[in-house]
């Protein structure tokens, strides 16, 4: 019943959409949703299609672990250590409100068209959400949590592993979950702009020769891929936060 | 143990003209503690008793080496305290359970760190989690607990580890009458079978007069110790709260801490 309530605003979509192709009003702008799953199937048969998504999901995971990795330290290393709060905090503010997409031609020119640009691209523009919730649920870590880690018999590095980066997990990994969306727009977005394969690149390219019905094909695709990684990724979520009760 | 023994045995803790000042965000620095003096012996179990905000939660703190002491000496075992340490388990008010450990992993921890194997954590663990009646609840998450069993988890935790010293910082006070009863039992017959030397801090007259064999009563800011009173007598046995001792040491410490209570309210 729960299902069934989700999927009929979309089924209900799916028929307005049709209605609307058969209106013909611009018949090749707006394809028919069956005209996409037949361009969609012929670009999965001829191999296009997941060796595009091959590249894309190369960067974007790519992208997203060194931001994981390297913001996630960052903002732990800014809890934990105040002269590297010091230092970091004030970039943090000047670079948080740059837009994202900015970094495009920057990383072009830096990197060529390469996977490099894309993966640059991710990793600078995901790892702030990644530092800030990481600083935070870091920095939140109540002293008496660290007290009663440190009066068992732990050191301050032993406190670290085993208090503070736990307390600071839920944080951390909602600061995931933005980046993991936001990965999608940067990898999707450069890669119609600077770029020779991709999913991205499909699109545009799609678009430009006119073939609507295989781009709304690789658009859904996109869309598709985004939902079910964050799906997936609030799966996990769950699990590894079953503490919280 | 007669006097002259007493007066041989080293004490197991010493403070020795201890002050500390600190100073709350956008205000004037103030005095917590000021000169406070205090000796207790090993195996002993003093209670600290004050109004709120007398500074004795910042003194145990000290103790348990959690803040940088500013003047005066703290010694545990002759040596001067320099940072926490597993000789001084700490029990805190608001359980500090680690949230994302279950009570099994909790109680482990300490065991851990100290590199127990895995098979006698678990055995040592269990063990105290049976003392403190927890058995069944080893796999639960602290968020799936009630404050009661939150707070055995937590002293089964410090127990675990078997310090010398307990630190107790208003350990029952978040817990409901009831509950508050029954752990302080428990307490008793743990302190008496295991006879841990416990520093336990209190703003409750006839939990400090249960438990303590000794009352210090510490005056309005600036902390400082103005009394000692001896609570040593029977404490087995029914209705000890109804017996005339009792009744008149909770009625002498009352007048002290009351004449504190009004003092702190004159000076605000």
């Amino acid at each position: 019943m729960k299902k069934l309530g989700a999927s009929l605003p979309l089924l209900l979509v799916l028929v307005l959409w049709q209605a609307a192709a058969a209106e013909n009003f611009s018949s090749s702008a707006l394809p028919s949703p069956i005209e996409v799953v037949l361009a969609w199937y012929s670009l999965l048969a001829s191999g296009d299609l997941v060796s595009n998504a091959a590249f894309s999901l190369y960067r974007s995971l790519s992208g997203l672990c060194l931001a994981i990795f390297i913001g996630g330290t960052i903002g732990v290393a800014m809890a934990w250590v105040k002269p590297i709060r010091v230092m970091f905090a004030p970039l943090v503010d000047a670079f948080y409100p740059l837009p994202k997409s900015a970094l495009i031609p920057v990383t072009a020119v830096w990197l060529g068209l390469g996977d490099a640009s894309k993966i640059l691209l991710i990793t600078m523009g995901c790892m702030l959400p990644v530092t800030l919730g990481a600083f935070n649920g870091a920095a939140g870590t109540e002293q008496v949590f660290i007290w009663s880690a440190r009066s068992l018999g732990a050191s301050r590095l032993q406190t670290l592993r085993d208090v503070v980066l736990p307390h600071a997990l839920p944080e951390l990994l909602n600061g995931i979950r933005t980046a993991l969306a936001l990965s999608f727009i940067l990898l999707v977005s450069a890669e119609f702009i600077s770029a020779r394969d991709g999913l991205g690149y499909l699109i545009a390219m799609l678009g430009n020769s006119g073939a609507y019905d295989a781009m709304f094909a690789v658009v859904l695709t996109v869309a598709f891929i985004g939902f079910f990684a964050d799906r997936a990724y609030q799966q996990f979520l769950k699990r590894a936060l079953r503490w919280r009760g | 143990m007669n006097e002259m023994e007493k007066a041989s045995v080293a004490p197991h803790i010493v403070v020795e003209g201890v002050s500390f000042s600190y100073t709350p965000a956008g205000r004037q620095e103030l005095l917590a503690l000021e000169n406070v003096n205090l000796d207790v012996k090993p195996r002993e179990f003093v209670a600290i008793l004050g109004p709120s905000g007398c500074g004795k939660s910042t003194l145990l703190y000290l103790i348990g080496g959690f803040l940088p002491l500013e003047s005066g000496d703290i010694l545990v075992n002759g040596a001067p305290v320099i940072g926490p340490g597993a000789d001084r388990g700490v029990v805190f008010q608001h359980f500090a359970l680690f949230p994302w450990k279950t009570v099994r992993e909790n109680v482990r921890y300490g065991l851990k760190l100290a590199g127990y194997s895995k098979p006698e954590q678990d055995r040592r663990a269990l063990q105290m989690i049976k003392l403190v009646g927890l058995n069944g609840f080893e796999d639960s998450f602290p968020s799936h607990l009630s404050g009661g069993m939150k707070q055995r988890a937590a002293i089964a935790r410090t127990l675990a580890v078997d310090p010398e010293i307990l630190l107790m910082d208003e350990p029952f006070g978040a817990l409901d009458a009831q509950t508050r009863s029954i752990m302080q039992t428990e307490l008793l017959n743990i302190w008496q079978s295991s006879r841990k030397t416990v520093v336990f801090v209190t703003h409750d007259v006839q939990e400090a007069v249960l438990l303590a064999e000794r009352v210090v009563v510490m005056s309005a800011r600036p902390g400082q110790i103005v009394a000692t009173v001896d609570t040593r007598f029977e404490k087995d046995g029914g209705d000890i709260l109804k017996s005339k001792i009792f009744i008149d040491k909770v009625d002498e410490l009352w007048h002290l801490v009351r004449a504190e209570w009004v003092r702190a309210q004159g000076a605000q």
